[in-house]
């Protein structure tokens, strides 16, 4: 949703803060039920994920999250699917070149950014999305990566 | 169609594609920019537009028009994404005779497997710079129903140009046997929102590898001024040469028509008032843009200018000449030179 994504931008900070809460428990329950149900949930969670991330972020399911690094802005809603900055062609009012009516991902994502603690991510270089993850759960990848690292 | 024989080349350089030079150290390339750069001396680099034409005689004549007042020619990539001669073709052309020019990527039409196939293409047909970009959208052009492809962005070309180059390996991991020594860049626009961001956004830039930033059309020095002393504070100017871009305006209506159709382009309406109180516009269009370069050479922190005269291009040297920008200095050129 386009409303809810500005707000999510506006209020980065405490999502920020919601974010870094939720998700460590998130992620545990994931591991926890990855090992008694085995990818049997994949296809409940993969859509659970979905309906909440696509209703609070507009989330495209990349399956290659970076929210916390964009100042909680969904990259994927460029239409250039730009993960690292603004392109040079943002009109002078701050909305996209693209799609004149919709603010540009890129200036939300900067002023989300400099309200959160962790601004300094935005400065990370997020290499090109994995397509291969496109339509996965990005939560059942980062739970299983974990239960790999353990 | 011209005969080729119109075109005087000098036969040693033909058969030397890109005429490459020896390898100079702390040097990527064999080219000829890098090394003006490197030297410390203030280059000029401007835009030769692909022709609408199979015919390669178009390019090298536009080419000619800039010799000895340039040092790197770009070819632009689908600028304004129209289709023309392939960047990739038209800096093998150039390069065959010897001239200096840069390769621009736009990722708007190839995806990441294309794109590393024509680095080395390039590469092994002597081009030894590259720009990266995000390109225009397929909206701006005249085949709009086009597909957008925009598997890579200006950041993850740069990841991906230095890899190839430094570790000698495709992004898979698959080895090289020669690596594309491209001294590489990248692009950046001072002047529109996220205004604050855009120092930050050229430090990630030189962070994935740009080595030389070229910028939009600066109309707005006290906007380019604050940009390059916040460059300067962050050390940014010793890591990457920066060249602000400068551009000629054949018109006040051009202008206008310009800022508001081209994405990207910012113009001030002192701009637009000055031009359209001139006798010859034109005229006064190239004076801007001479004074421009001379107020671009005075500021800290610059490697050089950009010149870009879409449809202008036959003023470019003229310009370049009153503005002095070169000195006593005569950038290399393939002809009178036997």
């Amino acid at each position: 949703m386009y409303k809810a994504r500005l707000f999510a931008s506006k209020h980065a900070r405490a999502y920020e803060a919601m974010y870094n809460a939720s998700s460590p428990v998130i992620l545990a329950s994931l591991r926890v039920l990855s090992k008694i149900v085995k990818g049997k949930l994949d296809k409940p969670i993969t859509w659970a994920e979905k309906k909440t991330k696509g209703f609070l972020f507009d989330c495209q399911m990349c399956g290659n999250c970076v929210l916390s690094t964009t100042g909680m802005t969904c990259p994927m809603n460029c239409p250039k699917t730009l993960r690292n900055g603004p392109c040079g062609g943002v009109r002078a009012n701050g909305n996209c070149e693209v799609k004149p009516e919709m603010k540009c991902v890129w200036v939300e994502a900067w002023n989300g950014s400099t309200k959160m603690k962790h601004n300094h991510k935005i400065q990370e270089i997020q290499f090109a999305v994995n397509n291969e993850h496109k339509g996965s759960s990005a939560w059942i990848r980062l739970a299983n990566e974990d239960v790999k690292a353990k | 169609m011209v005969s080729d024989e119109s075109i005087k080349i000098n036969p040693e350089y033909v058969y030397h594609p890109g005429n490459p030079l020896s390898q100079l150290d702390n040097h990527v390339s064999r080219g000829r920019f890098e090394r003006v750069l490197k030297r410390g001396e203030f280059a000029v680099t401007t835009e030769l537009a692909p022709p609408d034409s199979a015919d390669r005689t178009e390019v090298f004549h536009e080419a000619a028009m800039f010799d000895h007042a340039v040092d790197a020619i770009n070819a632009t990539d689908g600028s304004g994404a129209n289709c023309h001669m392939s960047s990739v073709a038209v800096c093998a052309l150039l390069a065959h005779i010897g001239y200096s020019p840069i390769l621009q990527i736009s990722c708007r039409d190839k995806n990441r497997i294309a794109i590393q196939g024509d680095i080395l293409g390039a590469a092994a047909m002597g081009v030894c710079n590259v720009l990266a970009l995000t390109g225009d959208d397929v909206s701006a052009g005249d085949q709009p129903e086009a597909k957008r492809v925009f598997d890579l962005d200006s950041i993850s070309l740069l990841t991906t140009i230095q890899k190839m180059r430094d570790e000698s390996t495709l992004l898979s991991g698959r080895k090289l046997t020669e690596a594309p020594a491209m001294f590489a860049g990248s692009t950046i626009n001072p002047f529109v929102p996220p205004v604050k961001s855009r120092v930050s956004q050229m430090e990630k830039k030189i962070d994935a590898g740009a080595q030389f930033i070229q910028t939009q059309y600066c109309f707005d020095m006290p906007m380019l001024k604050d940009f390059m002393s916040e460059a300067v504070d962050r050390g940014l100017t010793e890591r990457a040469f920066i060249l602000p871009g400068v551009g000629t305006l054949a018109s006040a209506n051009t202008a206008k028509w310009l800022r508001s159709n081209v994405p990207g382009v910012h113009i001030p309406d002192s701009i637009i008032k000055r031009l359209s109180g001139a006798e010859n516009q034109k005229k006064e269009g190239q004076k801007i843009c001479v004074e421009l370069m001379q107020q671009v050479k005075e500021l800290e922190g610059v490697s050089g200018v950009h010149v870009m005269a879409y449809k202008q291009e036959q003023f470019v040297a003229e310009m370049v000449k009153d503005s002095g920008v070169l000195g006593d200095r005569k950038p290399w050129a393939p002809r009178n030179e036997y």
